[in-house]
């Protein structure tokens, strides 16, 4: 665990509360960047919650990730709006740029990791994708290339 | 003189560059004579037009600047000096007369009257404009059955898809006796096309804060949720400024407005799980649960958050409430339908013409909608339909334009009013893959509680990507039909039982495309690539070998400088060539 003592502050601000799991595992990826196993198991044994409810919730939410992610996190949108725009070329254009096999979502260098969300509500900039906290709009393939130099 | 310059910069804004307008106008204000409050504001709708830029001058004359790139901005505000406007650029004034404010004229504004308009992290600017003066009428002139009245009359309805009444629901939570009770706002706002939740929220947060108090005031709750979707970092951390502020100000927290009301509220941010729009599982979900949906009774007014009586209601039905206080029901009423009263917010998006957010009375026509205040296509190919709905709607075809916009009459096109997403699309869009979408949207997010949800979604996934590939039978759209009938009747919650609305309401009325695509292994949009075909125009090709070296399979034969050739049966239809040519020689078809 890299960030235990900081874990362990999170999780006495927590403790006893009631509905806290999310928020924790919420808190506890934003510190670790995923959710790995050591930290799921030590958090079990802190909380007393059964890892495999914890494990239940982790898997549920499309948020929470099991594997380690790239320093900066593409989202790519894949709603409706941005569908019938193009998005599918947008994917496969920044997988070309990132040089992604079909099943990969992380790059080697561990900088980039890509996933696709339903929708990120700016349908009227479509096709959009948002890099961390920054969302562009207005699309084309040779568009990505462009903004992704910039993070590179 | 004294001017005022407010930028757009909500999540659709910062996304098309207003952030470097804005530090560009920073920029030159320090280095100009020109004297002027530079202010940032939320989304007045016209998305279309992003980055915006507003400039009101001591007279209360305004000009709406919008398209503008950072580099503009110091010829456009040097010429303003000299008292030369920029016509082409305005898109909004008070002062222009022309076709630029017909998009507005149109609308009747009360979900998104401060929308763009004020500066979202401003109470002071909310004050101004009439805040939280329902919320004082309410706690010290109302008695709280009196305000449930209020709502009841105003024939207000669950804008968050089903539609449901809302002074009923306050009615049912007010009714269930307790000491503890809770109120929650659904923001939950997954329906991929729509995003007047994220606009309200991060143009008007204090309007949802009003609406939760001076509900939780009427049922008695002292407690109250926003859940939140992760995906709008924005509109959270303005509501976390606005709840802070309204907390120091007194109207949030303990003594309300030195009454004896207590209110705490909290925001939870959701975890991306489209179900937990649904009001059980949302529950679920800030109990810190996996979201999924339970057996209704007992409705959350008799037995919700932790087992106590709750009341949810969505985003754009709080932003109504102040307003009807404030108001009056007999005034909200007056707008709309008989059944479906007051107005509605639509997300425009797709091939229209003004994409963006509007809102408009219901009973109004969707041809209206998508023509008059929409203006039309964006494209040169003519509208082929629109998707109303999100991902439980349908879409509705040109004929049905006449149809006018109210839960009952949207409803019966198989369609559903839903929460406002309206996605418009022309002759280049495929409804079996519009249908595939949506399948694959609905089978990704169903919890997997209900089999027939689970499982069912799925096997239709499997038969529409069939059809697609041109591997369908004629048998399979009756299957397709069935399966339909089944999860719809054997689901718990929304989500499965209106998860076939998208394949029934094209089997409806784009069957022919289904046909074409099973009998004559053609699409006739031109989407599904496995029923594309790849060639080479001869008269147009001039040799240059482009498309051969691109090809990932060797597809493609010719001489140098000598017309080429596509060898279907290698073929893979990736399109590589078709993106290569730079003589416009390969078609697709």
């Amino acid at each position: 665990m890299k960030n235990k003592k900081e874990i362990d502050l999170t999780i006495s601000n927590f403790i006893g509360k009631k509905g806290s799991l999310i928020p924790l595992l919420q808190e506890i990826q934003k510190l670790e960047g995923y959710l790995p196993k050591e930290t799921l198991r030590y958090l079990s044994q802190k909380t007393k919650i059964k890892l495999a409810r914890i494990y239940g919730v982790a898997t549920f939410y499309s948020m929470f990730r099991l594997k380690p992610q790239g320093k900066h996190i593409i989202r790519v949108c894949k709603g409706t709006a941005c569908h019938v725009s193009g998005a599918e070329d947008i994917g496969k254009a920044i997988r070309k740029e990132l040089k992604l096999g079909e099943l990969e979502d992380t790059t080697d260098d561990g900088l980039f990791t890509v996933m696709e969300v339903a929708c990120l509500g700016c349908c009227s900039l479509s096709p959009v994708m948002m890099v961390d906290d920054n969302t562009h709009g207005k699309l084309t393939p040779e568009k990505v290339t462009e903004f992704l130099q910039k993070y590179k | 003189m004294s001017l005022k310059i407010k930028v757009g910069m909500a999540s659709c804004g910062l996304a098309a560059g207003a952030r470097d307008v804005y530090q560009a106008i920073q920029k030159y204000l320090e280095n100009s004579k020109l004297e002027a409050d530079l202010a940032s504001t939320a989304c007045i709708g016209m998305c279309f037009a992003e980055p915006l830029v507003e400039i009101i001058d001591a007279d209360n004359n305004s000009l709406t600047y919008g398209d503008i790139q950072p580099q503009e901005v110091e010829t456009i505000l040097n010429d303003y000096l000299e008292g030369k406007i920029h016509k082409d650029k305005v898109i909004l004034s008070n002062i222009m007369e022309g076709s630029e404010n017909e998009n507005l004229k149109n609308q009747t504004r009360i979900v998104l009257r401060n929308c763009g308009r004020i500066d979202p992290e401003s109470l002071q600017d909310y004050l101004e404009n009439d805040g939280y003066k329902a919320l004082e009428k309410a706690l010290k002139e109302m008695e709280r059955t009196q305000i449930i009245q209020e709502i009841k009359d105003s024939g207000l309805r669950g804008r968050g898809g089903a539609g449901f009444p809302t002074g009923l629901k306050w009615q049912f939570a007010y009714d269930t006796p307790g000491p503890k009770k809770y109120f929650i706002c659904n923001a939950d706002e997954g329906d991929p096309g729509a995003f007047m939740d994220r606009s309200v929220l991060e143009g008007d947060p204090h309007s949802i804060i009003e609406g939760m108090t001076i509900g939780a005031y009427a049922i008695g709750a002292d407690e109250g949720y926003i859940y939140c979707r992760a995906e709008y970092p924005l509109a959270i951390k303005h509501l976390q400024k606005a709840i802070k502020d309204a907390k120091e100000a007194g109207y949030l927290g303990k003594n309300i407005l030195g009454t004896d009301f207590n209110f705490n509220l909290h925001i939870k941010q959701g975890a991306g799980a489209f179900v937990c729009g649904e009001e059980t599982a949302l529950m679920a979900s800030i109990e810190g649960e996996r979201g999924m949906p339970r057996i209704r009774p007992p409705f959350p007014a008799q037995s919700g958050l932790w087992g106590k009586p709750t009341n949810i209601n969505n985003v754009e039905t709080l932003a109504n409430v102040a307003w009807i206080i404030l108001n009056g029901a007999q005034k909200y009423n007056k707008y709309g339908t008989e059944k479906s009263k007051g107005t509605k917010v639509f997300a425009l998006a797709g091939k229209i013409k003004n994409s963006g957010l509007i809102e408009v009375p219901m009973g109004m026509p969707l041809k209206d909608v998508i023509y008059k205040v929409g203006g039309g296509m964006k494209t040169e190919k003519p509208f082929k339909g629109v998707q109303l709905g999100g991902p439980s709607g349908g879409c509705v075809p040109a004929e049905l334009l006449d149809t006018i916009v109210d839960y009952d009459s949207i409803t019966k096109t198989g369609a559903i009013m839903g929460s406002g997403g309206m996605v418009v699309m022309d002759e280049a869009t495929c409804m079996v893959d519009v249908a595939k979408f949506f399948l694959n949207f609905t089978q990704n997010e169903s919890c997997g509680k209900c089999t027939f949800c689970r499982v069912g979604t799925k096997r239709m996934l499997e038969i529409l990507t069939r059809i697609t590939e041109g591997k369908g039978t004629m048998e399979d759209l009756e299957t397709l039909e069935e399966l339909s009938e089944n999860i719809s009747q054997g689901s718990l919650c929304g989500l499965g039982q209106t998860a076939p609305n998208p394949v029934l309401t094209t089997l409806k009325y784009f069957r022919e495309e289904y046909i074409a695509h099973i009998k004559d292994k053609r699409c006739p949009a031109g989407v599904c690539t496995a029923l594309l075909k790849y060639e080479i125009t001869p008269e147009k090709c001039v040799g240059c070998t482009a498309c051969a070296r691109v090809c990932p399979v060797e597809a493609i034969s010719g001489e140098v400088k000598k017309p080429h050739k596509i060898d279907q049966d290698k073929c893979i239809k990736c399109g590589s060539c078709y993106d290569a040519c730079k003589f416009d020689a390969i078609t697709k078809s």
